[in-house]
């Protein structure tokens, strides 16, 4: 029992050793990926797909998946800068009235994913993937595949701005994880997320409305995504369909990289924070050492793989589908 | 008190509870039996509002009240600790306490963890268990875990107004004697909180707990006993209507084994992560048992002869062969069949139909270049259909929705039509009725008379006794001392125990 339970609490620590390793092995290679500017370069790429990665936590703490992403980013992308421009193209102005908006963009996309799983009991799987295409299709229809220019000086700032060397887009972030937190260890909501995905029948024999936590999972989802659109919007300074890419792999890689388990219940959004630095890390820090992007993709999907298996202690699992 | 009048439930045409009235006094514990099909679960379902009657009132002091979902029930005071355990795994013990009664905990959105857990200790004083209520509920051994469960109910208690009702379905089956006792006190300690409803298969539990005892048989209240004034003797033939005979472990059947042919040998055989020494040989026609407390290590025996654990030492004869390759698919091929007691989960594949069911380990046999020979594979089904007397409409009943007792005879089959001489049966009657266990012991009896070596854990030590040619009762995973069973010459209860523990 002793020595379980001393394997447990090492494999809750390895995301992080990983982080520390891959940190002290990329300095290693090129001293200059230990400087404050590669750091604030981590810190930038890493913001939007923290959001979408947290906002994919409560989706698999829960035991479902979401892989709407891609779709609902960009279409909250594209309407809030269309909605910003309108406004006056300033958040100065009126302008401020879009990130609201965004965020109810990605709430309603997040309850529509919910209520197709739950309502018409089609598997999370299916469902969010579906939808994800649909929100491409629907970002398209907007903007006739056109690109949408922001240039409000102020919305920029998240970008421009520094504060002790980091842009300003990292401080909300790491708001937003604090608000994600809170949410995720001290509200009932987010206690249950957990029960659900710990043994959903038993949830719901205590008297938990289940159906009802999913869509309030996914609602809070597309609130994330739509906070990841925003920041990657005001990283490019660009809204298009094309804002929503590579978010998909991206959030669940850092997600299972980062700890958090596939079959619910186990991990949180700290895990999601060491897992989306885990893969930020390496993608800079392949770039710093030269070599070309296109190994990342491989990298990363090989360091999913070793995750998953890292994660949970195979021999108890009879059998795998 | 808690009163139900008569109670009417039919499903799809099946009448399953045919009028039951039933009554509990406050403080008082009720024994519940009946066979399998008798409608116990049934009556329960309905008492803790997962099922709604069709005809009938329920009354809780007089007052009739309808229960829709187990929460209206739990508003009541009516509560229900679950024989599958219910507290999620991954959640702390005081989250699993007031699940879904988070509300008065929380102030401004946020849960308040201190005040829980202060809570949470006041239910865990009541069941006498001294543990931080911020523990994850997996580190808990099963009896802890009952005892939660027994606090997580007895917290509606602040909820309701008047005495609780709490339904245990099987407590007891996952725990070991000391535990047992341990709940029984606790149980006892708590009947001026609250009256229980306590399910079992094992009568002298219910003997030993019950005040009084209401016997379920075909969907109707047969009797209801006094308890002191009742034996099990009595129980069992009101449950099956007749009298058990002494011939219940079908005794005059067992022969002597053949003592030429060892069948199987365990050499000095050390299994994974026990540091033990295991030496035992099976004999044609013989039925060894093996006898020990939960945990005491019985299970992994039976794993390493079936190849799914790797000895770390000793060498295993299968026939005098000694095995180097330890997987299932070796052992089954080399004759060994193994009938765990998950049926659900190893030994049927349930969305299979019968025939599929029973050839599966032996499929090569009915396949000619991999296309299977359908109509041979019906033939043997409907063989052995009739051999057990399974009860099924036809060999393409799905597996899974036969009783327990079909179902162990469909995996009994699987192995006997393979040709498999080595038989590991693992607790073969956990759940059956008093009438399947019947048949499995018979059949036991018959593989035994065609040369069949079975190596048995039983369910009950008097079904081991009874069944057994020879029995080695096992501690901390080595043999500690060995029985001769002959006819007649059977060793006591007394003379195990004192042995396992």
């Amino acid at each position: 029992m002793n020595r379980f339970l001393a394997m447990e609490t090492l494999r809750k620590w390895v995301p992080l050793l990983v982080l520390a390793g891959l940190c002290l092995f990329f300095t290693a290679m090129n001293p200059h990926f230990l400087t404050p500017r590669n750091f604030a370069r981590i810190a930038i790429s890493s913001s939007p797909v923290l959001m979408v990665a947290i906002g994919v936590t409560f989706v698999i703490l829960m035991g479902s998946i979401d892989l709407s992403m891609e779709g609902t980013v960009a279409v909250c992308a594209v309407l809030f800068a269309l909605t910003l421009n309108a406004l006056g193209g300033s958040i100065a102005g009126w302008g401020w009235v879009a990130i609201p908006v965004a965020l109810f963009v990605g709430a309603v996309m997040g309850a529509v994913n919910g209520l197709v799983h739950v309502r018409l009991r089609i598997p999370s799987f299916m469902a969010s993937l579906s939808l994800g295409f649909v929100g491409i299709g629907l970002s398209l229809l907007i903007t006739g595949g056109d690109r949408i220019l922001i240039d409000d000086p102020l919305f920029r700032s998240l970008l421009t701005v520094r504060v002790g060397g980091f842009p300003l887009m990292m401080y909300a972030a790491l708001a937003c994880l604090l608000v994600a937190w809170f949410i995720q260890d001290h509200t009932t909501t987010g206690r249950n997320f957990y029960a659900v995905g710990g043994g959903e029948d038993l949830a719901r024999a205590s008297g938990l409305n289940v159906g009802r936590l999913r869509i309030i999972g996914f609602v809070l989802a597309g609130m994330f995504y739509a906070l990841g659109a925003i920041f990657a919007v005001a990283r490019l300074g660009i809204a298009e369909t094309e804002t929503g890419r590579n978010f998909m792999f991206m959030s669940i890689t850092s997600v299972v990289v980062g700890g958090t388990a596939l079959r619910g219940g186990e991990g949180g959004v700290w895990n999601t924070l060491i897992g989306v630095l885990i893969v930020n890390v390496i993608g800079n820090g392949m770039v710093v050492i030269g070599l070309a992007d296109y190994f990342q993709d491989g990298v990363l999907g090989l360091l999913v793989i070793t995750a998953v298996w890292l994660s949970t202690d195979r021999r108890s699992l009879s059998f795998v589908k | 008190m808690f009163e139900l009048q008569n109670i009417e439930k039919r499903y799809t045409g099946v009448h399953v509870l045919k009028g039951v009235d039933f009554r509990i006094d406050d403080g008082e514990i009720i024994g519940l039996v009946g066979e399998n099909g008798a409608g116990k679960s049934t009556l329960m379902k309905i008492i803790y509002g997962a099922v709604q009657q069709d005809g009938g009132t329920i009354l809780v002091d007089g007052q009739a009240v309808t229960f829709r979902t187990p929460r209206d029930a739990m508003k009541m005071g009516v509560g229900m600790v679950y024989q599958e355990q219910s507290l999620i795994p991954n959640l702390t013990v005081m989250e699993n306490i007031f699940l879904g009664f988070e509300r008065p905990f929380v102030r401004f959105g946020a849960i308040r963890w201190k005040k829980m857990a202060k809570a949470a200790r006041v239910q865990l004083a009541k069941v006498g268990l001294d543990i931080d209520p911020a523990t994850i509920t997996s580190r808990l051994t099963f009896a802890q875990r009952q005892l939660v469960e027994l606090a997580k109910v007895l917290a509606l208690e602040e909820r309701v107004e008047g005495k609780l009702v709490i339904l245990l379905d099987e407590p007891t089956s996952v725990l070991s004697r000391d535990e047992i006792e341990l709940l029984f006190s606790v149980v006892r300690a708590l009947r001026r909180r609250a009256s229980f409803i306590f399910v079992s298969h094992r009568l002298d539990e219910i003997l030993a707990l019950s005040d009084r005892i209401y016997v379920l048989k075909d969907g109707a209240v047969v009797d209801v006993m006094i308890a002191k004034d009742a034996s099990i003797a009595t129980i069992q033939k009101e449950m099956v209507g007749r009298d058990i005979s002494t011939e219940y472990y079908r005794e005059d059947r067992q022969f002597p084994y053949d003592e030429e042919k060892v069948l199987l040998e365990l050499d000095h055989v050390g299994i994974v992560g026990r540091g033990n020494d295991v030496s035992l040989k099976l004999h044609a026609g013989e039925v060894l048992a093996l006898v020990g407390v939960e945990g005491s290590g019985r299970e992994p025996i039976l794993r390493t002869i079936f190849g799914m654990l790797r000895p770390e030492k000793g060498t295993l004869r299968i026939r005098g062969k000694p095995v180097n390759r330890f997987s299932p698919s070796h052992s089954v091929a080399h004759g060994i069949g193994y009938i765990p007691r998950e049926r659900k989960i190893e030994g049927i594949a349930s969305g299979m139909n019968v025939f599929e069911n029973m050839t599966l380990s032996q499929m090569k046999n009915y396949t000619k270049g991999g296309v299977l020979n359908i109509a041979a594979e019906r033939k043997l089904a409907r063989e052995w259909i009739g051999k057990l007397s399974i009860k099924v409409p036809s060999e393409y009943a799905d597996c899974g929705n036969l009783s327990g007792g079909n179902q162990q005879k469909v995996v009994l089959a699987k192995w006997r039509s393979g040709g498999s001489d080595i038989i590991l049966l693992d607790h073969p009657t956990r759940g059956l009725d008093i009438g399947a266990k019947e048949d499995v012991y018979a059949m036991i009896r018959d593989m035994s008379a065609d040369g069949v070596g079975i190596i048995l854990i039983a369910d009950t030590l008097e079904e081991a006794i009874g069944l057994s040619h020879t029995i080695a009762v096992i501690k901390d995973g080595d043999i500690k001392q060995w029985f001769n069973c002959q006819p007649g010459a059977k060793p006591s209860l007394y003379d195990l125990i004192q042995h396992m523990v």
